[in-house]
């Protein structure tokens, strides 16, 4: 297990650098957008490996419901961290490339804006993990997670004829994409796949760790003869 | 001759996150006899009891009721009533225990007026139920578990805040009850209260039963 | 079913017998429709296209105040164990709750339309009779979610602020449906059949997630 975890992170490493060295050098500058455009190496990738984070969390979320396993309730939670993260940075990484290209901060694109709704749908998903008293935390948050996956398609669908209705400012790379960059944005995308497994795992690793430990100290806590008070 | 045991519980286990509040309860219990639950608080009366009704589903161990471990499959065979009245304010005795009946899927005031009347009530009280006094509270609420005549009662704290001659006429009730063929838990503070009527005292201490005797020994009174 | 019913009735009868809440609601309402129409002041044109989402919007936070106290009569004296140790269904208390939510924020919207109408000086350019299947649809995806959330969010602290944070993630395509459905109808530029049409799948998908996973919820401890 440690020996594969290395292996993957030395991978991870490698091909970070690799599509570091493929976005800010290797690839073209972009005609129109210059430099700034690099960051659709980052930007893209990030959302791809955010929905596949997502998705592990609704199919781990499911099978808790089916049989109420722990371990699949950890890797949800794990999960829909992880999620987050890479959401946020999607987020952030979208303004900050449309302002100097587009002149406007936002546009509600619709990979863009899906992004923002599963984030918020997430960020909520995490506040009711946190909030929620009581042993059945896992079950709602399950229940949630569904709720969300169903809400997907619909916020597709519905952001999708939004745009037909009200034409806006498309973000992206427009139609064909030069090869270097296709490249480029593969390379990017398995590192940051390899990024992504490497954090859910040592997330999972730690939310295991830690319900052993919650669970060793409840069963000395009932061995142990209690004073009456 | 051993009878059937109405209630299984075996190495029942429950923890509120770190916090044992069941530590291995195991016990045999027999039909038709009345059972006082006491001990001090946090030994695990209200836990154990709301395991047996099904509200708290075990950490650990098994519960077996009326012969099954689904005890959702069971529920309209059991009463349960606890310290809130599990009543709404705002409505009158009877207009509630209509609604409750419902539940168990009994129409028509006849049964209600009947449960009502056994707890010694008046069916035509026009006073929400928010403006009775604690002891009449407690009756109405005794009143709700017994509409769908259930073979086990279980019951939390029916004593607590109630006034003298009320908690003894209940008492004298569950007493009742008993001989009509119900099993009853009590689980109380006030073991004195239950002298006369319980078959058996069940002694729960940190989590576990500590002991079961027939009867209160002198300076053993709560 | 008929239990439904029944659960129904008591609660409007109780609601009818306390009246505090409905009064608090409606006067709640009626500031809203205010504030909304001081901060924005459109001219005729503008405020056909912008009607709807301010409409909507404000139908959204009355809503969430009705909401937030659907369970709030089970709660106080635990009456909600009364029910979890029965046998009836829980899909029972589930649809009279959201029925009973959908009849109380319907009200909330008879206040408020008028009076928007009148601030705004409203005139539907499309065809208005779409207007009261919009606001059904549109007020039954925002309660059967409201009503589910709530029972979720009994388990939390921070009860009535874990509503609203639930709730609005997940409305978001119901309620761009609403509005853009409501400007469509009153702009009369487009058709507002394709977001009747995913309204209708909203609530029918939600509503069948709802009865699914309801009876998990309320028997959670």
């Amino acid at each position: 297990m440690k020996s594969t975890f290395t292996g993957l992170a030395i991978l991870t490493a490698l091909l970070l650098s690799w599509g570091l060295y493929q976005a800010l050098v290797i690839a073209p500058t972009e005609q129109t957008m210059g430099d700034v455009q690099r960051i659709f190496y980052y930007h893209v990738p990030s959302a791809w490996t955010a929905f596949i984070l997502f998705f592990i969390n609704l199919i781990a979320s499911i099978v808790y419901l089916a049989n109420r396993s722990s371990k699949a309730d950890a890797l949800a939670l794990a999960a829909a961290e992880v999620g987050v993260v890479f959401c946020t940075v999607v987020l952030v990484t979208g303004p900050i490339w449309a302002r100097p290209v587009w002149g406007i901060w936002w546009t509600w694109d619709l990979r863009l804006t899906l992004t923002l709704v599963l984030w918020l749908i997430y960020v909520s998903y995490l506040m009711l993990r946190r909030f929620s008293s009581g042993g059945q935390t896992a079950l709602i948050a399950a229940v949630l997670a569904v709720f969300g996956a169903l809400d997907v398609p619909l916020v597709y669908f519905s952001i999708w004829f939004f745009r037909t209705q009200h034409p806006q400012p498309v973000m992206g790379n427009g139609g064909s994409i030069d090869p270097r960059m296709l490249h480029a944005l593969l390379i990017n995308w398995a590192a940051f796949s390899c990024f992504a497994a490497l954090v859910l795992w040592s997330r999972f690793r730690l939310e295991v760790l830690r319900r052993n430990l919650e669970q060793t100290q409840a069963l000395e806590e009932l061995l142990q003869p209690r004073s009456s008070r | 001759m051993a009878e059937t045991a109405v209630i299984t519980v075996a190495d029942l286990v429950k923890q509120f996150g770190r916090f044992a509040a069941l530590r291995g309860v195991s016990a045999n219990f027999a039909p038709r006899r009345l059972y006082a639950l006491l001990g001090d608080n946090g030994a695990g009366k209200t836990t154990l009891l709301r395991s047996l009704a099904g509200l708290t589903p075990p950490t650990r161990g098994r519960i077996s009721v009326l012969g099954t471990t689904n005890l959702r499959s069971i529920c309209s065979r059991i009463g349960y009533m606890a310290h809130p009245s599990l009543l709404y304010d705002e409505m009158t005795g009877i207009e509630n225990l209509r609604y409750f009946a419902r539940l168990y899927g009994i129409e028509g005031d006849r049964r209600c007026r009947q449960v009502i009347g056994a707890v010694k009530l008046d069916p035509a009280l026009s006073r929400p139920v928010g403006q009775y006094s604690q002891g009449m509270r407690q009756r109405m609420s005794l009143a709700r578990a017994l509409l769908n005549d259930p073979e086990i009662l279980l019951l939390d704290e029916p004593f607590s805040n109630v006034d003298t001659a009320s908690a003894r006429e209940m008492s004298a009730l569950l007493g009742q009850m008993r001989d009509g063929g119900k099993t009853v838990f009590v689980v109380t503070h006030q073991a004195l209260l239950l002298e006369a009527v319980a078959d058996e005292f069940i002694w729960m201490e940190a989590g576990r039963i500590a002991r079961r005797t027939a009867s209160l020994e002198p300076g053993e009174q709560t | 079913m008929s239990l439904t019913w029944v659960t129904l009735a008591k609660d409007l009868r109780l609601e009818w017998r306390s009246k505090d809440s409905i009064n608090s609601m409606l006067f709640f309402a009626l500031l809203v429709v205010v504030i909304f129409s001081f901060s924005f002041d459109p001219t005729a044109e503008e405020s056909r296209q912008i009607a709807g989402g301010l409409v909507w919007v404000a139908f959204l936070f009355a809503a969430v105040v009705a909401l937030n106290q659907t369970w709030a009569r089970e709660l106080r004296n635990h009456v909600l164990d009364a029910y979890r140790v029965s046998p009836a269904p829980a899909n029972a208390l589930f649809l009279a709750k959201a029925f009973g939510n959908f009849i109380f924020v319907t009200v909330l919207e008879l206040l408020m339309t008028p009076l928007f109408i009148i601030f705004y000086n409203l005139r539907a350019l499309g065809p208005a009779y779409q207007l009261p299947l919009v606001t059904v649809l549109g007020t039954w995806a925002l309660v059967v979610n409201g009503t589910f959330f709530a029972a979720i969010s009994i388990r939390t602290r921070s009860r009535e602020i874990m509503l609203p944070l639930l709730l609005f993630p997940v409305s978001i395509p119901a309620v761009l449906a609403m509005v853009e459905a409501t400007r469509s109808i009153l702009t009369g530029d487009f058709s507002a059949r394709f977001w009747l049409v995913l309204l209708a799948a909203y609530d029918v998908v939600f509503t069948i997630a709802s009865l699914f996973l309801f009876e998990s919820v309320l028997h959670a401890e």
